[in-house]
């Protein structure tokens, strides 16, 4: 197996990963950066067909390259149980990565929620349907309904809205008073308020609801019949899409194979974003979802402890305690309400890769009886997708996670031991 | 407190499971303590291959009995019961002869067997490689999905009244009663102890002889690849890696599953109780069926997981009466065929705890059986 060497391995290259690799090569450190896309930027510095890289991240790719540090793409983490040697997979099969300090900033998914019709084709995830769009998905003319809660509907919107899209309707399970109280909270946060508002500027004219959510969606014809309950009734809209994502759930897998602590469906670190396990950091949506200052602040704080800085990164650690803070606002204030858990109906399928439907799970007591039992969770996704449904709608949490994080063949399988030439 | 039940059974692997139903049917009143949940530990890590073995006169008629009772048992679907047979497969002359012995000596005792020439085996298992030498089919063999079917051997023990208690955690077991983790005693005329690797420390002290180890195992599973191989298949060199000495040994074991993935086994480590996948016996296991099915690399693998075997010096589980405590009956450490042999194992449990002729010959199994007499006897 090829082998690739680091003093500071930083896995993912989002807004948290790229700050973390910046700041520790400004400081001397020799840093390589992996990601499983093909270019860096993680979410929302994700590039567009259309629009490119945008600037801020320019800026951040460019500070970490003038650095030195090395990026390498697509490699995808397929086994750590040892945080000095994890091993990855890319076009060429598998590669070992060796490093000294381990960097986590492996980002966050969208949690789903099953509703009847929610695994048509043309219902997708928020930051799915966005991602899509960037890689090149004519959107134009197509009219989308975007459901779910939290500020990434907007988010999308906006973007849907300028690539041509006609967005009928946003769906936010959040009470709107809730929201308000929210947004008063930014006027502290100037930056964070200008944003905001700017997103609603450029969303005039389409219409919010709040304390609203899908309830189905049908095939008519060519388009979706999608139905949602808002506060005046029962609302259906035909639409060519329907985006819903039900907030985001931090990506703990690497994690929880090298045996960090993981609390609440997040990596529990300190101060400095060290993990339980030493030499071995998180940072960004990972240990919590906070947004992408509070990434930039966990990536810098970092980055710094990586390099011994401890005092520079005592400061830094302030502004991300600041920025954590407005994560747990973000929290509450999207917080999904009970009435989600009864969305789905008995035969909606909960599992899409083994087509559990939710009435097989009724004797299930935890996740890996639903899986032992029921097959939920087995399929090439792993749970990766009813695992954080599930978390919502039972308590449950994640059965343990196994090598390899991606499906890899067997003969890759046998590869992952195979002593590295050096 | 006190409490008085008529059977308790602790531990709900699929050997509780199982003689929790066989002893509900018989009329006992059954309660079933279970310290996680029901078929969560080795019963949920293993193949579930129902099959007969002739390592020895005891292990052939413990496998046998069990695998007539999986037949002759109707499973609901998501038991997944699928009857595929076996074929040991022969790589050279030698092998082949030892396959021609077998199947005299499964035939002499009513085992419906086959012998499969090299263009036989080929065209039974295409992707199997072209240079083997042949191979022996089992026809009667079964594969199962072994937490559903210890879930449904419990579902029917309830409906025969029996009470399964999970997250309930027995700390030390006497004479027909037990003491729990929360400090509830429990007394009852039978106790039956099947708690798999735990046994003998739930025993404390007593029979030094109830020696049950740990035998790690790994499994590897694909994505759906339908009719890649059709019928469960073994080497025959499969019980030296089995029963064998050594310390970490593999062996190719290959299986169909229903829904078209193909399950590879096996390793082997005495010993071994940490759960982490090590990936030299991976590679070790995976090289080893890439002599049998060249292809099989190219099979995408989606999950990796081990189980501990619950392994005793001669291959046999423990299956009797406590010497000391004859009030209280053991039924442990079944190693790689629990699964098999669990109802077989329920059935002998039943008929000693009934008093009745047992099925099987019980000394075979006994707590207190000496090994080198049972060899020479
Ligand atoms: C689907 C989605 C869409 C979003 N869209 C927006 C938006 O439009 N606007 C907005 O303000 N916020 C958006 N967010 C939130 C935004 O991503 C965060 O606020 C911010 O990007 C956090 O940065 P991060 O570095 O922690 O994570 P990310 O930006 O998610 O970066 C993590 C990177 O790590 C990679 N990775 C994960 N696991 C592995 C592995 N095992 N091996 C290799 N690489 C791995 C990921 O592919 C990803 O590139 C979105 C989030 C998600 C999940
Ligand atoms: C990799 C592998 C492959 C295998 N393949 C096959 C195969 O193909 N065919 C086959 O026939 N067999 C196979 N086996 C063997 C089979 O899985 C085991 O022999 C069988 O599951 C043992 O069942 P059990 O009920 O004795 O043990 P377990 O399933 O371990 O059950 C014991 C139960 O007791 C409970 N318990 C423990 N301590 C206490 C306590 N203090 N209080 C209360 N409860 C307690 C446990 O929680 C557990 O649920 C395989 C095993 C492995 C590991």
């Amino acid at each position: 197996m090829d082998e690739l060497d680091c003093e500071v391995l930083v896995v993912g290259a989002g807004p948290a990963g790229v700050a973390a690799a910046a700041t520790a090569a400004e400081c001397g450190r020799d840093v390589l950066v992996v990601d499983d896309n093909r270019h860096p930027g993680g979410q929302i510095w994700r590039r567009s067909v259309a629009t490119g890289t945008p600037s801020i991240a320019e800026r951040w790719l460019g500070r970490a390259q003038s650095a030195g540090a090395r990026f390498a793409f697509p490699l995808r983490i397929a086994d750590a149980h040892d945080p000095t040697r994890l091993v990855a997979v890319g076009d060429d099969g598998p590669i070992a990565l060796r490093c000294e300090q381990l960097v986590l900033a492996l980002g966050a998914s969208e949690r789903f929620l099953p509703f009847p019709g929610w695994t048509i084709p043309g219902v997708c995830g928020v930051g799915g349907l966005q991602a899509l769009v960037k890689q090149g998905l004519a959107i134009r003319g197509q009219r989308v309904a975007i459901a779910g809660s939290g500020p990434l509907l907007l988010a999308v919107a906006a973007s849907l809205r300028e690539h041509g899209a006609c967005v009928l309707g946003i769906f936010e399970q959040a009470p709107r008073s809730r929201v308000r109280r929210f947004g008063l909270g930014l006027l502290a946060r100037p930056g964070k308020l200008a944003h905001g508002l700017g997103l609603l500027n450029r969303l005039r004219g389409v219409p919010r609801h709040h304390d609203a959510w899908p309830t189905r969606v049908e095939v008519r014809g060519s388009s979706l019949r999608a139905t949602f309950r808002t506060t005046h009734g029962e609302r259906t809209l035909d639409v060519d899409w329907l985006a819903a994502g039900f907030g985001l759930v931090p990506n703990v897998d690497v994690a929880a194979l090298l045996g960090c602590r993981i609390e609440d469906e997040r990596v529990v670190v300190d101060e400095f974003t060290r993990t339980t396990i030493p030499d071995v950091f998180a940072v960004g949506e990972t240990i919590g979802i906070a947004g992408v200052e509070a990434a930039l602040s966990d990536g810098i704080t970092a980055g710094l402890a990586c390099a011994g800085r401890d005092a520079d990164a005592r400061r830094a650690a302030r502004a991300r305690y600041r920025e954590r803070r407005f994560g747990d606002a973000l929290a509450r204030t999207y917080a999904l309400r009970d009435e989600l858990r009864a969305l789905a109906a008995p035969d909606t399928v909960i599992c899409r890769c083994e087509d559990t439907p939710i009435a097989d799970l009724a004797h299930c007591a935890d996740a890996r009886e639903a899986k032992l039992l029921a097959r939920c969770g087995m399929g090439p996704c792993q749970g990766r997708v009813c695992g954080p449904a599930l978390a919502f709608l039972r308590g449950w949490s994640r059965d343990s996670v196994r090598p390899p994080l991606v499906p890899l063949t067997f003969s890759e399988l046998s590869a992952l031991d195979e002593p590295p030439c050096r | 407190m006190t409490d008085v039940a008529d059977a308790i059974v602790v531990g709900a692997g699929i050997v509780g499971a199982a003689c929790a139903d066989a002893l509900a049917q018989d009329g006992w009143r059954v309660r079933v303590l279970e310290r996680a949940r029901p078929g969560g530990r080795a019963t949920a890590a293993g193949m579930g291959h129902v099959l007969v073995l002739d390592d020895s006169e005891a292990q052939f008629a413990l496998t046998r009995l069990g695998r007539d009772l999986w037949r002759a048992r109707d499973w609901p679907p998501s038991v997944e019961r699928d009857d595929c047979g076996t074929i040991w497969v022969a790589a050279d002359d030698a092998e082949f002869d030892a396959a021609r012995g077998k199947s005299e000596w499964y035939a002499a005792r009513g085992v419906r067997t086959g012998l499969l020439d090299a263009r036989a085996l080929r065209d039974a298992e295409p992707e199997l490689h072209e240079g083997l030498r042949g191979g022996l089919h089992i026809a009667d063999d079964l594969v199962v999905h072994p937490p559903t079917a210890t879930a449904h051997l419990l579902a029917c023990a309830r409906a025969h009244g029996a009470l399964v208690e999970p997250l309930r955690s027995v700390r030390v077991v006497g004479d027909g009663n037990v003491e729990l983790d929360d400090d509830t005693r429990l007394s009852a005329a039978l106790v039956v102890v099947a708690a798999g690797l735990d046994t003998p420390r739930l025993l404390g002290h007593r029979p030094d002889a109830l020696r049950i180890r740990a035998k790690k195992g790994h499994l590897v599973i694909s994505d759906r690849a339908p009719g890649f191989v059709r019928h469960q298949l073994v080497e025959l060199g499969y019980l030296k890696s089995a029963h064998g000495g050594t310390a970490r040994s593999v062996a190719f074991n290959a299986q169909p599953r229903r829904s078209g993935q193909l399950l590879l086994g096996s390793s082997r480590q005495v010993d071994v109780v940490e759960p982490r996948v090590e990936h030299d016996m991976l590679a070790a296991m995976i090289a080893r069926a890439m002599r049998f099915l060249p292809r099989i690399g190219s099979l995408p693998g989606l999950r990796v997981w081990t189980g501990l075997r619950p392994s005793t010096d001669d291959n046999l589980p423990f299956i009797g009466r406590l010497p000391d405590a004859p009030r209280t009956i053991v039924a442990a450490g079944h190693e790689g065929l629990g699964i098999t042999t669990s109802l077989s194992t329920a059935k002998l449990v039943a008929d000693l705890a009934a008093d009745r002729t047992p099925c099987i010959d019980p000394r075979w199994f006994a707590c207190d059986r000496s090994t080198a007499e049972l060899a020479h006897g």
